[in-house]
């Protein structure tokens, strides 16, 4: 008996993955494939890949993407840490409410979010292009980061900063040399959550681009009529390789912190 | 803490610095938003090398995810190529600028009559747009898989072809099929007509294999339907992958559709936009575009410089619309049409 639960408890996780990578799988297959429609295999080639590396808007489309993922992230992850930290001070009924405003853009839909931005940069008079996309994922990759940070801030000790004031560090120091490093982890994982949805969007920065400025995501976009190219597979599947990796990081530095915890 | 703070000052003097980068953009420049690959990137270099005007260069998906940005004026426009009913719409709500034919002799020159009398379906009098590239809506079909050759759009009907014909997923390319065997219009507000072509749309779903858009080119290529409904435009290119396949305009007629060029009332920089327009209309770059883009060209001059004769004469490319007296362009129907439109596709899906 426990056997065959053994084996219908097998054959439901595999289901589950192949439902969730066979897309994915067949998009990598057809990255190599030689002839441009997906209903011909026409040989093993790499040529999409280097074809890809000499496309201009391609690449140019890549480095906005990574530089605003980059950008995005990083001052989101500023942002939400200092708010989580002023949240931890704060009354449990006031930082209810803080919390709730800060998910609302999680939950909101993303056409939503980005036309209400669009509107607000408009009535503010800027222009569109590099600037107002970075502004706008900032702003919705900040309650990503307080979303992993937050949780972290409850678990510390107080009283560790506290004795470090005591052993006669200035605030700023207990902040930089013992509450931060404790944060740390959180904050990683929330710096690189924000940086794959920043990867990921396309609707948002659709509505807040510029004329002439591209992510990858929109660049695809624009090919839905004519067919999408092959190179686009290839792209796809190194974006999907590096995500995979990131994600990979992401599961394993909280592991690595609470075992070094458990060492000391 | 010095560290994170001068990272950050650098982050924001890169966002600044980016910022100002495009203040210099009213110099020289025409900013266009056109169809993704929708046109020789060559030609861009040649037109910045020959004019010294800079392009910025700008695509979009569908006319849908294109007008809201256009008509909020969210990032600034010159040149756009909407397609014909996203034309009248746009005439009707003022956003585009008449054309001053003087300055664009090669698009008065080099595109033919007929396109321009099509284009005044959606364009009365020509004073808006200039064509760019068109097509009709036809069925494709595969050799080997039907008995009898396909002609007419009732044999999207016949029952033989259970479970092998692909539809097109949108509203107006679906009703329009519907409506043209009943001999309507397929511009048509009419009750009565609209909820015929609605139940004949509903007779024919248990005979459809799938509605889907771009899926009928790789679908009909793999053999996997007998019969689609597809723009003639992925036609040439589906021919050349499948040779059992073959391409037909419906006797009872069809859609032409028509990409046309218009330059935005509010465009910043109007004179480079007539200029680029008018590059675009020249015949060598017309080719250039042509064989890039492989949808066929309103451009004469073009035409006549396609040095393959199979291409220059195929019924595919290049069909005499003379012969048809059926054809007809989208028009915009008004908010209250496309609810009705969409409503009526709703029920048919959900049935």
């Amino acid at each position: 008996m426990p056997k065959t639960a053994d084996f219908t408890k097998k054959i439901y996780v595999a289901l589950i993955f192949i439902f969730l990578y066979a897309p994915i799988a067949t998009l990598i297959v057809l990255s190599f494939n030689a002839s441009k429609t997906r209903a011909k295999w026409g040989g093993f080639t790499m040529q999409w890949y280097v074809s890809l590396m000499q496309d201009e808007t391609i690449l140019d489309a890549l480095g906005t993407t990574l530089l605003i993922a980059l950008l995005s992230a990083f001052i989101a992850a500023i942002i939400g840490t200092v708010a989580c930290i002023a949240m931890s001070g704060m009354k449990k009924k006031t930082r209810a409410v803080f919390m709730g405003v800060t998910n609302i853009p999680m939950l909101n839909a993303d056409i939503v979010t980005g036309i209400s931005l669009m509107l607000l940069f408009i009535s503010l008079g800027l222009r569109f292009g590099f600037g107002t996309i970075l502004l706008s994922h900032i702003t919705f990759n900040i309650p990503y980061v307080i979303l992993s940070v937050y949780p972290r801030m409850k678990q510390l000790n107080p009283s560790v900063y506290e004795a470090a004031l005591d052993l006669g560090a200035s605030p700023l120091t207990a902040f930089f040399r013992v509450t931060l490093p404790d944060l740390m982890p959180g904050i990683l994982s929330g710096f690189l959550m924000a940086f794959t949805m920043s990867l990921d969007d396309f609707i948002i920065t659709h509505f807040t681009k510029g004329s002439g400025i591209n992510t990858l995501s929109t660049k695809i976009y624009t090919e839905l009529r004519k067919g999408i190219k092959p190179e686009m597979y290839a792209l796809s599947t190194i974006i999907f390789v590096t995500v995979l990796v990131l994600l990979i990081l992401v599961n394993i530095t909280p592991d690595k912190a609470s075992k070094e915890k458990k060492n000391l | 803490m010095k560290k994170i703070l001068s990272a950050f000052l650098i982050s924001t003097a890169i966002l600044f610095t980016t910022g100002c980068g495009a203040e210099e953009d009213d110099a020289n420049v025409v900013i266009v938003y056109n169809w993704g690959e929708y046109i020789d990137p060559e030609m861009l270099e040649q037109f910045e090398e020959e004019t010294g005007i800079r392009v910025i260069y700008d695509e979009f998906e569908t006319n849908e995810t294109m007008y809201p940005k256009v008509e909020i004026g969210a990032a600034e426009y010159d040149v756009v190529c909407p397609s014909d009913y996203m034309i009248s719409k746009m005439i009707q709500n003022d956003l585009l600028m008449e054309l001053d034919f003087e300055r664009l002799p090669n698009a008065k020159q080099n595109i033919g009559t007929q396109y321009w009398q099509q284009s005044e379906g959606f364009d009365p009098g020509n004073r808006y747009s200039v064509p760019y590239c068109w097509g009709t809506v036809g069925i494709l079909y595969n050799k080997t898989m039907v008995d009898e050759p396909i002609t007419s759009w009732a044999q999207l009907w016949d029952e033989k072809y259970r479970d092998e014909i692909l539809m097109q997923d949108s509203v107006r390319d679906a009703f329009m099929v519907a409506e043209k065997i009943y001999g309507y219009s397929m511009n048509t507000l009419d009750e009565k007509e609209l909820s015929a072509a609605k139940d004949a749309l509903i007779a024919q779903k248990p005979l459809v294999q799938a509605y889907v858009i771009d899926q009928v080119r790789d679908k009909m290529i793999g053999g996997e339907a007998a019969i689609g409904v597809i723009y003639s435009g992925e036609a040439i290119y589906t021919k050349y992958e499948n040779s059992d396949l073959e391409y037909v305009i419906p006797e009872e007629g069809t859609n032409v559709w028509i990409d046309s060029w218009v330059i935005l009332k509010n465009a910043p920089h109007k004179e480079n936009a007539e200029k680029f327009i008018d590059f675009m209309c020249r015949s060598d770059v017309a080719l250039k575009n042509f064989e890039y883009i492989t949808y066929s060209t309103p451009n004469e001059a073009a035409k006549a410089l396609i040095e393959d004769e199979e291409i220059r004469n195929s019924p595919i490319a290049f069909p005499d619309l003379t012969q048809y007296d059926n054809l007809e362009t989208y028009i915009y129907l008004g908010e209250e049409g496309d609810t009705l439109y969409n409503e009526l596709w709703k029920e048919v899906k959900s049935y």
